[in-house]
């Protein structure tokens, strides 16, 4: 199963192109204070510099600010807010989808009847609204897309648990006595643990996509450098400069894309049916 | 002529003046043309009385009038009232209005109408109306032309307060005994202006049209006036560019577009116009929180911000660096006081002084910058001074609010530092004391001493020299208190901000005195294609 997993994997060249990007994104990420030890909010050369000017690989922006050094710190942010915002939400997810799903009745409609309330309000709006009244931080920012990114997931695990929990196998643990937390987390779940990690995967992009529309808007951590508001500071003096919002646009485009190949990627190579297909 | 630079500086001005109309004047004035004009946003209503937003001012000061108006140096000049006098002891003064002035509606004007305004209107509708003729012990008019108002105390400043968005003159017959803020005439403002408003498309436009029985025979030149709204800032800027508009006016134009397109040749700019106002910008420092509470630590930060920068690069060269709490512009201002020269070295030696040495991470001490919430011109001043004053060991953390929020914590001293600017109104008695009187320490109230300074002294001063008669002893008191300010830092002065008047080169004689674009444009004109 293993190795016919990263076989299928390995087929799918975008996925590859993909877990390379990503790869290249979290080394540069790591090595960011390496890199550049000095903080990406140093002036460090003349503003307005172009490409390759003073030394400076990007150039600078309208205060001086190296933007080499602001992308790849910026990195951390993106991937820090992406993962831990992702975690949040699959945790809130998985728990309310399988109670739900493996309960059903009277639980089961409270249940989707509170995730249907959140999936009503449009996510961009609800993380404004929330991240507004929180005063933007790194934790608020986490809090607010983890908030608004768990109801499709709870939905999808629902789903999974009520078609699992009827299995025989689910049957047999019952039979032998197994407590229903036992059966929730070491029979049922490791049985559907391949639509979630794709649609987590996908998660993470949606994350780093909802953060830099805050920090476009104003709304992200005023201390901590991110592509968002790189873009966002920068897009006034386009006409003037286009390299202070072309590097960290283009960070962001090519993260989402490789994060968005993998997921491709991992639902193809979970997919046993597809993946016979591709075989044939 | 105690101080040579500003008087050169005058020098320079008059020479400019006196080119600017030669220029003009080589061609006469052309009936007939028509203006457009950027309005944004677009103004509430346009009852000068009733709303004093810069918008409603810009459009209603072609449709009311004032008693005066006055020139870029502050001095008043004809408006409504054709002389004036004021008596030897400062407490009476006089104004003669002129003839044969009429509504837009054909009723006549008098003094009954100017007597409405300052004793009943204004008071009851203005926010700053109120406290001003307060001070009046009489308002009376003795003849159809004359209005006498006796102070109960002196008060230079007065012969400042008869400005259009001040004291705009409302007409009785329209208003006496009606609901002011309910009156249905509100609609179609009636006023002495040259102008009066022939159609208002909500979200497009307003027009003006001339007004045909104006008082100044001949005038205006101009046949009607286009204040075009258009939310979007590049599409101001597009508009500008290509003719579709003339004019634009303060915050219009985005900072780093002003330069591009005053290159353009059929632009002009003009940063002239806004004296009366004259806005101040700064960092308003909680002098009640450790270690902001230490005058050293204030003047370290002075020291450590590199103004020239702030102007240059965050304002796109739109402003002055201020030298202290007046405004160059400002009557009364003083250039003798202690200077703050982009020194870090000085900065890190009072700090050292103070005893706050770095610790381990080299910082020094911490402070938190709440930044105004007004564009993203304020947040790049917030991510200077937070890395000008890491360079000299204080870490400065960033806090993020909203508009409301803002108004809400300044105003309940809920801050370490924050951006702000103030407008100064023409004399520091009226614009630059409320800032620094520790009678003034009012929590709750914006734009009011939030900081918590307080210096015996400069109220004295202060309070001496807002009644006092004699220009050169009043201006003796005002150097003194601004020596002692400077010296105290109680806000850190940034710049003295100028807004750029982008106007097409078809337009001439617009912006005359010191209410630029809120001037009446009786002696506006537009040349022919």
């Amino acid at each position: 199963m293993n190795r016919d997993f990263l076989h299928a994997f390995a087929r799918n060249k975008g996925a590859v192109l993909g877990l390379a990007i990503v790869g290249a994104v979290i080394l540069v990420a790591l090595a960011a204070d390496l890199l550049f030890p000095a903080s990406p909010w140093e002036m460090a050369g003349a503003p307005f510099g172009r490409p390759l000017a003073d030394g400076m690989l990007m150039g600078t922006d309208m205060l001086g600010r190296d933007i080499a050094s602001g992308v790849a710190h910026g990195a951390r942010v993106s991937l820090l807010i992406g993962l831990a915002s992702t975690l949040a939400a699959v945790a809130i997810g998985v728990l309310l989808g399988a109670v739900a799903g493996y309960y059903g009745g009277r639980l089961d409609d409270l249940l989707m009847r509170f995730t249907e309330l959140f999936q009503t309000i449009p996510n961009f709006v609800l993380v404004v609204v929330i991240v507004a009244i929180f005063t933007p931080s790194l934790v608020s920012i986490v809090v607010a897309i983890a908030l608004v990114s768990w109801a499709p997931l709870a939905r999808l695990v629902r789903g999974e648990f009520l078609s699992l929990r009827s299995r025989e196998f689910v049957q047999a643990a019952i039979t032998c006595g197994q407590g229903d937390a036992t059966i929730i987390f070491r029979q049922i779940l490791p049985n559907c643990m391949s639509p979630i990690i794709v649609s987590a995967s996908l998660m993470v992009a949606t994350a780093i996509l909802l953060e830099s529309s805050l920090s476009f808007l104003g709304l992200g951590d005023p201390n901590a450098m991110s592509w968002g508001f790189m873009v966002g500071s920068a897009r006034t003096v386009l006409r003037q400069a286009w390299w202070m919002c072309f590097f960290p646009g283009f960070a962001i485009l090519l993260t989402v894309l490789g994060l968005n190949l993998i997921g491709e990627g991992l639902n193809d190579a979970f997919n046993p049916r597809l993946r016979r297909k591709r075989k044939a | 002529m105690r101080d040579p630079v500003r008087f050169l500086r005058r020098v320079a001005v008059a020479a400019a003046l006196a080119c600017a109309p030669l220029a003009a004047h080589a061609e006469t004035p052309v009936k007939g043309g028509t203006l457009t004009a950027i309005i944004q946003p677009e103004p509430p209503m346009l009852v000068m009385g009733l709303n004093q937003q810069a918008p409603t001012q810009t459009v209603a000061g072609k449709i009311y009038e004032s008693l005066l108006t006055y020139n870029f140096d502050l001095s008043p000049r004809p408006s409504l009232a054709k002389s004036w006098e004021v008596s030897a002891d400062g407490l009476t003064y006089t104004f003669r209005l002129q003839e044969g002035v009429k509504w837009h509606d054909g009723a006549p004007f008098s003094a009954e109408d100017v007597l409405f305004s300052f004793k009943t209107f204004l008071p009851e509708t203005h926010p700053r109306a109120r406290a001003l003729f307060g001070r009046a012990e009489s308002i009376e008019a003795p003849d159809a032309a004359t209005v006498v108002i006796k102070l109960k105390e002196p008060f230079p400043a007065f012969l400042q307060a008869f400005e259009v968005s001040t004291t705009p003159i409302m007409p009785k017959h329209v208003y006496e005994g009606t609901d002011f803020r309910a009156n249905p005439k509100n609609a179609t403002p009636i006023g002495t202006g040259p102008f009066m408003l022939d159609k208002w498309e909500k979200g497009s436009y307003i027009r003006l049209v001339a007004n045909p029985h104006y008082w100044q025979a001949g005038k205006p030149y101009l046949k009607d006036i286009y204040f075009k709204i258009i939310p979007d800032a590049a599409s101001r800027a597009l508009a500008l560019e290509n003719g579709d508009v003339m004019q634009s006016q303060y915050n219009d134009i985005e900072p780093f577009d002003v330069a591009r397109l005053a290159k353009l040749p059929n632009l002009t700019m003009t940063k002239k116009g806004y004296e009366f106002v004259a806005p101040l910008m700064w960092l308003e420092l909680n002098t009640r929180v450790a270690p902001l509470d230490d005058k050293r630590f204030r003047q370290a930060m002075m020291f450590a911000i590199d103004r020239e920068f702030v102007r240059d690069k965050i304002w796109f060269g739109l402003g002055r660096v201020a030298t202290g709490p007046i405004n160059s512009v400002t009557k009364y201002y003083d250039p003798n006081v202690p200077k703050y020269p982009y020194d870090p070295k000085k900065a890190i030696a009072l700090l050292d002084e103070m005893g706050l040495k770095p610790g381990a991470n080299g910082v020094r001490a911490t402070i938190k910058f709440l930044p105004l919430p007004y564009g993203e011109t304020w947040q790049r001043l917030g991510e200077y001074v937070k890395q000008a004053l890491g360079k000299v060991g204080v870490a400065v953390e960033l806090e993020s609010t909203d508009a409301a929020g803002w108004g809400k914590r300044e105003a309940n001293w809920d801050f370490d530092v924050t951006g702000n600017f103030l407008y100064q109104y023409a004399d520091p008695s009226i614009g630059v004391s409320r800032t620094y009187l520790s009678s003034n320490i009012r929590k709750g109230v914006m734009f009011s001493n939030t900081m918590g300074y307080a210096n015996p002294e400069v109220d004295r001063l202060f309070e001496a020299a807002a009644k006092e008669n004699d220009a050169a002893k009043r201006q003796e008191m005002y150097s003194q208190v601004q020596k002692l300010i400077v010296e105290d830092v109680p806000v850190a002065w940034m710049l003295e901000m100028e807004f750029p008047t982008l106007l097409n080169t078809r337009v001439h004689d617009a912006v005359t005195t010191a209410i630029g674009v809120n001037e009446t444009y009786a002696d506006a004109w537009v040349s022919p294609k």
